[in-house]
């Protein structure tokens, strides 16, 4: 009874979720993104290393010279009901350029839409690269 | 218990009475499905049937290099998550032949026991909860979500971990995480003291526990107990003694024993095994040494990213690692450790090839299942949600 009574007068430890939110570690593997060069340019170079390491064969990609001779994706696309969030693309990258986000609210309405493109992973990255770059900064000694 | 669907045979005075059990009784754990025979509240006869989470795992990862495998190990027993990627990650060392730096061996060691002290939490809470002590289920949560914390601060994600890699573990201990976890074990040994003071002599629980599901030392060996199930029947089987792996043998704890093997006994069992876990991450964290954390043979582990982008040699391995993964040599092994529930082991077969040619993955729960009907035969009815806490059961595992 002591316990009971310690415990229903001490400091709460629950919070009100949507409004309030734990502190969020940078090794954290939420949402994904496809990140860009300072420049503008997207920093994927279509060599298919997520793709192949994936357990989950959740990610396909088609690839095609770009008309300036580059090599880039034609199609980037995720399946985010398939993937487990092992966080092995982001390992696997060389380029740094699939990154799991601190994002992990993203419910949709229907399934067809959590299967992400390339212009939606993009999107992500965009809105994200500021978290990102410090999240890897901030992760990098460890990699 | 009335609201479970119920198949009644021809309901005649004197005979029994069939009562199907879960799959979605709120305490039936997952996904347990019993039809158990009923002589008014008397269990006569209780069969677990299993398979409803059958994903065929073992199957999968014949069909996966070693380093994708990894991650289904996590979802195995969903609760105890590092210790089963632990299970697969020595097997496969035990083929390739290689050693864990020190570091290393010390990490998996530290997260090894936090993974038991939140499978131990999760099974106090859920179990009290069962025989029907609310305020623990809430007490224990708290702190199982610190734990995920550490978790989340090493590997990213807050329970499938993937952390653990065949070499090592995937990255080093981020900045000032010993020092939270020190703070965490500290409080957590006051909390513990919390928790036996309102179950212990609470007399309720005692009711409910007190010579419930006993399993006798000689049952419990020959049914292939293991973990906190056999030693609450008194016989002091541990792996981390018996066969020590990684540093076990570098580090001080005790092995609790029970001695009437009820409910009670493996409630005891298991606090005192929280309490030996924490002793020994406060042990790692003071020995922790420093140094490498995987392999340094960028064949079986990748090579740092600084090395990646400017070496061309470690570009290759990096590539070679990701894509094709490692060759591990010919032959068959079994690795076991102790999970917080018991013996978990793999038996490993490998063809020299990148993919194992056949995973069997020997799940404590499983055998602690089959001994669900000797340990509830003659209990009432509200007795067989005591076994089911009591055991521990995760269908993860069992149905694979």
């Amino acid at each position: 009874m002591s316990i009971t009574l310690k415990n229903l007068f001490s400091k709460n430890v629950t919070l009100l979720y949507p409004w309030e939110k734990t502190p969020i570690s940078p090794r954290f593997r939420g949402e994904h993104a496809l990140r860009r060069y300072p420049n503008g340019e997207e920093r994927c170079i279509a060599c298919k290393l997520c793709e192949a390491v994936c357990p989950a064969q959740a990610i396909t990609i088609e690839a095609e010279p770009r008309k300036d001779g580059s090599r880039r994706t034609t199609r980037y696309d995720i399946d985010m009901v398939k993937c487990i969030y092992c966080g092995l693309c982001e390992e696997a990258c060389p380029v740094d350029a699939i990154v799991e986000g601190p994002n992990m609210e993203f419910a949709m309405e229907n399934r067809q839409d959590l299967v992400y493109s390339k212009a939606k992973l993009l999107e992500n990255g965009d809105k994200l690269e500021p978290t990102l770059a410090e999240r890897l900064q901030k992760d990098a000694p460890f990699r | 218990m009335t609201s479970v669907n119920t198949t009644t045979k021809e309901m005649e005075f004197g005979e029994n009475f069939t009562l199907n059990f879960g799959p979605q009784h709120p305490s039936a754990h997952g996904v347990l499905r019993l039809v158990l025979e009923l002589d008014g509240e008397v269990v006569e006869r209780a069969d677990p049937h299993i398979g409803l989470l059958h994903r065929g795992t073992e199957k999968l990862l014949e069909n996966k290099t070693y380093i994708q495998g990894l991650p289904y190990f996590d979802r195995l027993d969903y609760v105890s998550m590092m210790c089963q990627e632990h299970v697969y990650c020595l097997s496969v060392e035990k083929l390739l032949k290689i050693q864990v730096p020190e570091r290393g061996s010390y990490i998996r060691v530290m997260f090894s026991e936090i993974t038991r002290l939140m499978n131990h939490l999760l099974w106090l809470g859920t179990h009290a909860l069962d025989v029907g002590a609310m305020s623990v289920f809430l007490y224990a949560f708290r702190d199982r979500e610190v734990c995920f914390d550490f978790y989340e601060a090493v590997s990213g994600a807050r329970m499938h971990a993937n952390y653990f890699r065949p070499g090592g573990v995937a990255k080093d201990l981020p900045e000032g995480l010993t020092k939270t976890i020190l703070e965490f074990t500290d409080a957590m040994k006051k909390r513990i003291d919390e928790y036996e003071g309102l179950l212990s002599e609470n007399r309720i629980w005692k009711q409910r526990t007190v010579g419930v599901g006993i399993a006798t030392a000689e049952r419990a060996m020959s049914y292939g107990f293991s973990g906190p199930m056999l030693r609450g029947s008194g016989i002091a089987w541990d792996i981390r003694k018996a066969e020590p792996y990684e540093v076990y043998d570098k580090v001080k704890f005790d092995v609790p024993i029970g001695k009437n093997g009820d409910c009670y006994d493996r409630y005891l069992v298991r606090m005192e095994e929280m309490r030996q876990s924490i002793r020994i991450i406060e042990q790692c964290i003071e020995k922790l040494p420093e140094g490498p954390v995987k392999v340094q043979n960028f064949k079986i582990s990748p090579p740092g990213r600084d090395d990646m982008k400017s070496s061309m040699e470690a570009l290759i391995h990096h590539f070679k690692y990701f894509t094709e993964g490692f060759h591990v040599p010919k032959g068959e092994v079994y690795a076991a450790v102790e999970a917080p529930k018991g013996e978990m082991g793999v038996y490993l077969v490998s063809e020299g090839g990148s993919k194992p040619y056949r995973v069997k993955v020997r799940a404590p729960g499983f055998a602690h299942l089959q001994g669900f009907e000797m340990m509830t035969k003659g209990h009432m009815l509200a007795d067989v949600t005591t076994v089911i806490g009591t055991q521990d059961i995760v269908f993860g595992e069992i149905d694979r």
